[in-house]
């Protein structure tokens, strides 16, 4: 049991005397993967929007100077991510992000040659990238997992006919309803072609 | 008491929150002996339907007995009654409700101000749905306060088994109303989209009602047998062509009735390129909707056909093809269920055994693990199609 949330007891204002109110919460549907994915999910946004609108302190702090439309090209990317993260669809925006790690670290790459004044900094970037990547990872890995639909039997409900008579004897069983006046819609096919066929 | 508490996307909680009270003459405490999770409550747990706010009860498919009566309820209502609790609420002294049209009853919605903003006029409160429907605490919970009790609900005779019953609350009538609505006759071919709880309630519906031939449509193959039990012809759209088989099965003319019981969630599939574009508007807040099966139902229903749609829409949607649902003079028919304009007659149909609606029911819990039971269905794991909580 976790202590009510401070925005559940601020939404109590919006309630009845009579009505419910949450005292005390217990776990959550969501799990650790879905948490984690969601802290990933913001953090691809607050990531991203820093590439898009300051890359150049980026690509200074690494010795990178001249790729920062690849930078921002980075940061759209990372948006999207962030997004999908955030989304009912993480598990596209996790895999997305371990995709995109790939492409940060391969990039991160280029800036570790020797006479790149900055290559103290672009070790720990691409420290800090293999361990965030191995983050993603697993975490992708995880929320597949959990909602993956093949957890669980595999059952058969040929038998749930939901007829007691049966199929045949229920086929058009409550014929004795008489549709209402207000949902009568157009004439059965066999009155207007008894009334051609008199015509 | 314990109920199924929403914290936000994807987070509901079995919290322990304070007992429901009597507010007004006409309301009614239950002790819920069985409630449900609805496909449409999935719409809330994916926070696809604005208004929900932190605290929330969820459920609208509840039953159970009375254990307190309001004194304006004047014996209508009483301790002891065994009720299932439709999930609209309905004053029963309006003009709407004198009508039938339950579901948009002008007085239940005690947050009328924001239907009115947000629909143009207020609709019926519902239980667990939203604050633009009245922000009413829902029934997945040990306890209900059920206000104009004796409107609202219905009383049903002991000896039956809660799980018999407890669908009039929501999933039976809806599929019935969808079938109603579309005025079967014994010529129809009826196509209906989703093989959910709605959809496997609206395929007997049809049968029941004499359709000459019920076409279920799906991915999933538990679903699917199970609409092929009940005798539908069924589709299954990721290996066949929808339109070029419901033009196979009605020589080449399109079925006179389609059902939507899909609603706002439609299956993404790159092999739908719609349905990505929909997604995408709807990850983007562009479109709240992904009407994929209302453009299909549009292009393949027959020209002075009918669509009838009890799926859930919350908002926005895009690219719908008016210009051929005008042309083809196609006529509509949706809504929120009008519930208690048919319990009682379904609720004869299940005395005398036309039909038991516990058919549908794979899982069964504990109200604790509701949050667990919530992924369960939403993942459709574990054969999941229908789950039943006993708090």
């Amino acid at each position: 049991m976790t202590n009510i949330s401070s925005i559940a007891s601020l939404s109590n204002i919006t309630r009845s005397e009579g009505d419910p109110k949450v005292l005390r919460s217990g776990p959550s549907s969501r799990g650790v993967p879905d948490s984690l994915a969601k802290g990933l999910g913001w953090f691809s946004l607050g990531l991203g929007l820093t590439e898009l609108l300051a890359p150049r302190s980026i690509t200074r702090a690494l010795g990178m100077e001249g790729k920062e439309a690849l930078v921002r090209v980075y940061g759209a990317r990372e948006i999207g991510s962030g997004i999908l993260s955030l989304s009912v669809d993480k598990n596209l925006g996790l895999w997305s992000r371990v995709a995109g790690d790939g492409l940060d670290i391969a990039t991160v790459l280029t800036a570790l040659r020797e006479d790149n004044p900055k290559r103290g900094n672009a070790v720990v970037a691409l420290a800090l990238l293999i361990g965030i990547t191995a983050v993603d990872l697993m975490d992708a890995q995880a929320s597949t997992a959990r909602h993956s639909r093949s957890v669980g039997r595999k059952r058969s409900y040929r038998d749930r006919s939901g007829f007691p008579r049966g199929v045949q004897a229920s086929r058009g069983a409550a014929r004795d309803f008489k549709t209402p006046p207000d949902l009568r819609h157009a004439p059965p096919l066999a009155s207007v072609s008894k009334r051609t066929s008199a015509a | 008491m314990r109920a199924l508490v929403w914290h936000g996307k994807e987070d509901i909680r079995c919290d322990t929150v304070s007992d429901p009270e009597i507010e007004d003459g006409r309301d009614a405490i239950i002790k819920v002996t069985s409630c449900a999770i609805c496909g449409s409550d999935l719409h809330l747990f994916h926070n696809f339907i604005p208004a929900m706010l932190p605290g929330d009860v969820m459920g609208h498919e509840t039953m159970g007995e009375v254990v307190e009566a309001g004194r304006g309820l004047n014996g209508k209502v009483k301790k002891g009654d065994r009720v299932v609790v439709p999930f609209t609420i309905v004053c029963g002294e309006c003009d709407q409700c004198k009508r039938g049209y339950f579901s948009v009853c002008q007085r239940s919605n005690r947050k009328k101000h924001l239907a009115d903003k947000v629909f143009g006029h207020t609709t019926a409160g519902l239980f667990g749905y939203t604050h633009l429907t009245g922000g009413y605490p829902g029934g997945q919970a040990e306890y209900l306060r059920v206000p104009f009790a004796d409107t609202t609900v219905q009383k049903v005779p002991e000896g039956i088994p809660d799980e018999k019953l407890l669908f009039l609350s929501d999933i039976f009538p809806t599929g019935w109303q969808a079938a109603v609505q579309a005025d079967i006759q014994p010529t129809d071919t009826v196509a209906i989209w989703g093989c959910g709880p709605v959809g496997q309630m609206s395929i007997r519906s049809a049968i029941l009602l004499g359709a000459e031939q019920v076409v279920a449509i799906d991915c999933l193959p538990e679903r699917l047998e199970m609409a092929e039990a009940a005798g539908a012809i069924t589709i299954n759209f990721e290996t066949e062509n929808v339109v070029e088989r419901l033009n196979e099965l009605t020589g080449g003319e399109g079925p006179e009735k389609c059902i939507d019981c899909i609603g706002m969630e439609s299956h993404v599939s790159p092999t739908m390129p719609d349905t990505v574009y929909d997604r995408a508007k709807q990850i983007l807040l562009a479109e709240s909707d992904r009407p994929h099966v209302l453009r299909e139902m549009i292009y393949v229903c027959r020209p002075g056909g009918l669509i009838s749609i009890p799926g859930v829409y919350g908002g926005l949607v895009d690219k719908i093809p008016m210009g051929a649902a005008m042309n083809k003079g196609l006529t509509f028919r949706m809504g929120q269920t009008h519930v208690q304009r048919w319990t009682a007659d379904l609720l004869r149909r299940i005395e005398e055994e036309q039909i038991d609606p516990s058919f549908v029911i794979t899982h069964e819990a504990p109200l604790d693990k509701g949050p667990e039971m919530y992924r369960t269905f939403r993942d459709k794991q574990d054969s999941c199609i229908k789950v039943v909580l006993k708090p």
